[in-house]
């Protein structure tokens, strides 16, 4: 096999069950329909899935684990954001 | 009229199983992982097909040879699969140049046959079509990638496909058993399919940059079980098991 890896890709799936596309894996391939042809061959063959996305893993900008504090911490002792306060009439319970 | 009944499905169930076979010989040798993946996978589409076929054929024959006695137990002879399933999968750009002249003839081929007058055959044909459509979409685009890609890669789908094209003519031309099923209603005109498959593959060929072969001298003898050279050892390898263990289970 060749230790040459083409571009990386993110794959996401929409399962049977679920509205949104759930991050499911990553992939290797030289552009976007031959991405979405392995991600089908990879990741759905079990009926796993109605529906593919691919993105460039190099497309994703995401959040450093350095900039955990500055991001989430400030959220932990904030509970007024939390939507505790309201009387939740018993009907609409799950 | 039965025994031609029996000889047309079961030629098309060794189709699926002699390429099945041949394309599961790339497990763990495709150029890269996805498609290693992807191979096998195709590979055990026909041999699902297979299955199907095999099945069905050995409820019209009605002797109680079952899908496996069919598979296994058959001998050169007696399988009747086009020659161009059993050629050796040489390079990868002719495992998918061959995958792709047969995955449009498949498709094509199978669409038809769900007007077939054998109900079962019908519902087959029905399963099948769908993933014939994938197939074709995949081998597709790695003719587009191999024929309009580097000098290397353009070389070698047309040297694969130039190799291939005299086992083409043997699809499309019909023998007593294709003209007794068609006149049946249970499979297609050939004539039909050949012009609509040489419309879509020419039109692909020339995207791809790949030069159409000439129509001279073509194979035949497959459905008659005049087999080449290479489908001896791939039934050995193929039946080993079963023939050194009868009724083996696992």
């Amino acid at each position: 096999m060749s230790k040459q890896h083409l571009p990386l890709w993110e794959v996401f799936v929409r399962s049977r069950r679920g509205l949104d596309h759930k991050h499911i894996g990553s992939l290797h391939a030289a552009d976007a329909e031959q991405a979405l042809l392995a991600a089908r061959d990879t990741y759905t063959r079990r009926q796993e899935g109605v529906s593919i996305w691919v993105v460039r893993s190099s497309d994703i900008h995401a959040s450093q684990f350095e900039d955990e504090d500055a991001f989430f911490e400030p959220a932990a002792d904030k509970v007024y954001r939390h939507p505790t306060f309201y009387d939740v009439p018993e009907e609409l319970k799950l | 009229m039965s025994s031609a009944h029996f000889r047309y499905v079961l030629r098309l169930g060794d189709n699926a199983l002699v390429l099945g076979q041949r394309l599961s010989e790339w497990c763990g040798h495709s150029p890269f992982l996805e498609e290693d993946i992807a191979m096998a996978n195709t590979a055990l589409d026909h041999i699902g097909r297979a299955r199907m076929l095999l099945s069905h054929a050995s409820a019209i024959e009605g002797k109680g040879r079952d899908e496996d006695a069919l598979a296994y137990l058959r001998d050169e002879r007696e399988f009747g699969n086009f020659l161009i399933c059993e050629l050796p999968n040489g390079d990868y750009a002719f495992t998918l140049v061959r995958q792709y002249l047969l995955d449009v003839y498949h498709q094509l081929l199978f669409e038809a046959l769900r007007a077939s007058a054998d109900e079962e055959l019908a519902a087959i044909a029905a399963k099948a079509v769908k993933e014939a459509a994938y197939h074709a979409r995949r081998s597709g685009d790695w003719v587009l990638r191999f024929g309009d890609g580097t000098d290397e890669s353009q070389a070698r789908a047309q040297a694969a496909l130039d190799a291939l094209w005299s086992y083409t003519g043997e699809l499309f031309t019909p023998d007593a058993v294709d003209d007794a099923m068609q006149a049946a209603g249970i499979a297609p005109d050939l004539a039909q399919l050949g012009a609509r498959w040489r419309q879509i593959v020419e039109a692909h060929l020339v995207a791809a940059t790949l030069n159409v072969p000439p129509d001279d001298w073509q194979a035949d003898g497959g459905r008659e079980g005049l087999h080449t050279e290479h489908m001896g050892r791939l039934l050995a390898e193929m039946q080993f098991v079963q023939r050194a263990y009868p009724g083996l289970d696992w």
